[in-house]
């Protein structure tokens, strides 16, 4: 009765029930969990690195400041007097003045704007400025106590609206460049948006299953298109042929690089919508068709509201698309540090100013911390709209549609 | 027999090469409840579906025969499907409300017939979900998400749903098989009500069910219709084996 132990038929033994060390399925687990977490390192990593190296630019700045200033004391009083108070364009000498107005032309060289513009003068400009710099650095640590007062100057430079990182007197206001990139970003995302949905739209719900399966994937390989592509189809072909239709000024523009950069968001926004909209339930589409809706009503008034959360983290990542993307801006903006709010404008946007000028800093340099400053803040921009696409719509947004 | 308001003559239905409804013909009786029963995959769904156009939905269908309503062919090139459907509501297996508010989700019926004002709304409302015997479950949580109900709840909010856009037929697809059976019972006792106003067709897998709501049986096996006739006479003499087969359990 109580055979237990001996019974050689029974199965439920301790012997044959002993947990078992399988070492392949430990080591796979292993191995994925370091790659996992091998992956989010790097990410961490990448940031940390950036933003490291944006320190210079703090450090560095009170010494630029003082010793451009004394050099510069004994050429040109005037112009670099005002550099301190701020915006006074018409105090500067000639090219600070012009600087300012959007007209010029001359003193965008120095502004560094035009990479491929370089002129013989201006690489002396630059050169000068590097070996001062570079002296500097030296001074610097022996001057850095002195010169906090200065520092706070130097900081606010960062929130002046000039850019000018390699004029004798450099200021890296990075408001026009913000200015430019939410320009060029809004323009994007008004024309990109309502495209990429209704195009979604339609294929999700009133496109025949033939035409659909070509669409969809018509439209993603779009998302593969090298933006450099994109940006000299702008460059060459869209922005003559919009300055002829629209007749502005400037040929480069933040509306033109609005549009080309919509073309490169189009496919992002599409494809997720489209994801949203086919997730929705067919029982929702027949509950309305059954109630007597047209396929119109049931796809605006139910099928776009169900998919709501899913849009809103489309339209969101379409902005992380453009709000960093560097070759179209580079070569559809015009490039040009202006904060007017004229969507006509030249505009230089934050990661086409990276692009742009990462290839002629000196290591170490001021420049060079503020275009890292600027990659950090990309990054930061980029990760919360992200956090915001992905926490947002999976919490909030969802119990709101639905009312839980 | 009441008079029919719907008869199929021939109704012969194809997924592609499929035949999934062969040479229906039958008399659905006005304000009765016509019960379908059979195995699954036997056509009743399928013939359910017909009978307010929803298989248009899918591409692959073609269908023969004709459906007649008040004696007008409904799938004739000239009906509008918009507006027939307005005339037949329809209720799902798996209740579906819409993820908006308790009101919104009656109210979308009225709106989309182009009813805006929103004093003649709430009373549709009102009047849909009383007639729908859930009013005083929900009437102090109008703005509440649907989605919040029970399992039960949400259906009947869908058949307040259907009510509220005044159709003349219901059709219902195993409406109580995801409910329990206190939720089964109240739908039932509600399909009681409504054939008063309303002439109902109930798919169900539930043999009791239909012997308890409907006033005709009809019996699908295999795309064909075997026998259709009066609940009490399906249930206790009918004329083909094979139905006596099927509710007495011994396949299907």
């Amino acid at each position: 009765m109580n055979s237990n132990q001996a019974t050689p038929g029974l199965s439920f033994t301790a012997e044959s029930l002993r947990k078992k060390f399988r070492f392949s399925e430990f080591f796979a687990e292993k191995l994925i969990t370091s790659v996992a977490f091998l992956s989010i390192a790097l990410i961490i990593l990448i940031f940390f690195f950036v933003f490291r190296e944006s320190l210079p630019a703090f450090k560095h700045r009170p010494k630029a400041t003082t010793e451009q200033q004394k050099i510069t004391d004994g050429n040109k009083p005037e112009s670099y007097g005002s550099s301190g108070t701020e915006a006074g364009s018409p105090k500067p000498e000639t090219h600070y003045g012009t600087g300012a107005s959007a007209g010029e032309n001359k003193p965008e060289t120095y502004t560094g704007s035009e990479p491929a513009a370089a002129n013989k003068p201006e690489s002396y400009g630059l050169v000068k400025d590097t070996s001062i710099s570079a002296d500097e650095v030296n001074q610097d640590e022996s001057l850095r106590p002195s010169s906090g007062q200065e520092s706070e100057g130097t900081l606010s430079s960062l929130f002046s609206n000039e850019w000018f990182p390699v004029s004798d007197n450099p200021r890296y206001g990075l408001i026009p460049l913000f200015v430019g990139t939410l320009k060029v970003t809004l323009i994007a995302m008004l024309f990109a948006a309502p495209i990429a949905i209704f195009a979604a739209l339609f294929s999700s719900s009133f496109a025949p299953a033939w035409l659909r399966e070509w669409i969809k994937p018509a439209i993603e390989l779009l998302a593969g298109f090298p933006s450099v592509v994109i940006g000299f189809f702008a460059l060459m072909v869209m922005a003559t042929f919009l300055q002829n239709l629209f007749g502005y000024e400037t040929r480069l523009n933040s509306f033109v690089g609005g549009i080309a950069m919509a073309l490169a968001a189009i496919p992002v926004i599409f494809t997720i919508t489209e994801d949203a909209l086919t997730a929705i339930p067919a029982s929702y589409k027949e509950a309305s068709l059954a109630l007597g809706a047209s396929k119109w009503q049931t796809a605006v008034f139910v099928t776009l509201p169900a998919a709501t959360p899913g849009i809103f983290a489309a339209v969101l990542l379409g902005v992380g698309r453009v709000f960093g993307e560097t070759m179209i801006a580079l070569m559809a903006t015009g490039n040009a540090a202006l904060s007017g709010l004229n969507p006509f404008e030249s505009v230089r946007t934050l990661a086409a100013t990276i692009g742009a000028e990462m290839a002629e800093v000196v290591f170490g340099d001021m420049h060079y911390g503020v275009l890292f400053l600027i990659g950090s803040m990309l990054f930061i921009f980029n990760f919360s709209i992200n956090a915001v696409a992905e926490f947002y719509v999976k919490g909030k947004l969802v119990k709101k549609i639905q009312g839980k | 027999m009441k008079e029919a308001k719907i008869i199929t003559r021939d109704l012969t239905l194809h997924y592609g090469q499929k035949m999934a409804l062969n040479s229906i013909s039958m008399q659905i009786p006005e304000k009765e409840v016509t019960a379908f029963i059979g195995p699954s995959g036997c056509g009743k769904s399928t013939f359910l579906r017909s009978l307010n156009r929803m298989n248009d939905l899918i591409p692959s269908v073609k269908i023969t025969g004709e459906i007649l309503i008040d004696g007008l062919n409904i799938y004739q090139k000239k009906i509008d499907v918009v507006n027939l459907r307005k005339k037949i509501g329809m209720v799902f297996q798996k209740s579906n409300p819409f993820a908006k508010s308790i009101f919104e989700n009656v109210a979308y019926g009225p709106r989309i017939n182009g009813i805006n004002n929103l004093k003649i709304l709430t009373e549709i409302v009102e009047r849909s979900l009383k007639n729908a015997a859930i009013w005083d479950e929900v009437k102090d949580r109008m703005h509440d998400s649907a989605l919040g109900l029970s399992g039960g709840q949400q259906q009947r909010l869908c058949i307040a749903r259907t009510l509220a856009v005044e159709p003349e037929i219901i059709l219902m697809d195993e409406p109580a098989s995801a409910l329990d059976p206190i939720s089964t019972g109240k739908i039932e006792e509600l399909i009681f009500e409504l054939k008063k106003s309303y002439t109902i067709v109930i798919v169900t897998h539930n043999m009791q069910q239909a012997a308890r709501v409907s006033d005709y049986t009809a019996f699908f096996y295999l795309g064909e219709l075997i026998e259709f006739g009066k609940t009490r006479k399906i249930f206790t003499a009918p004329d083909v084996k094979h139905t006596e087969e099927y509710i007495t359990g011994r396949f299907g």
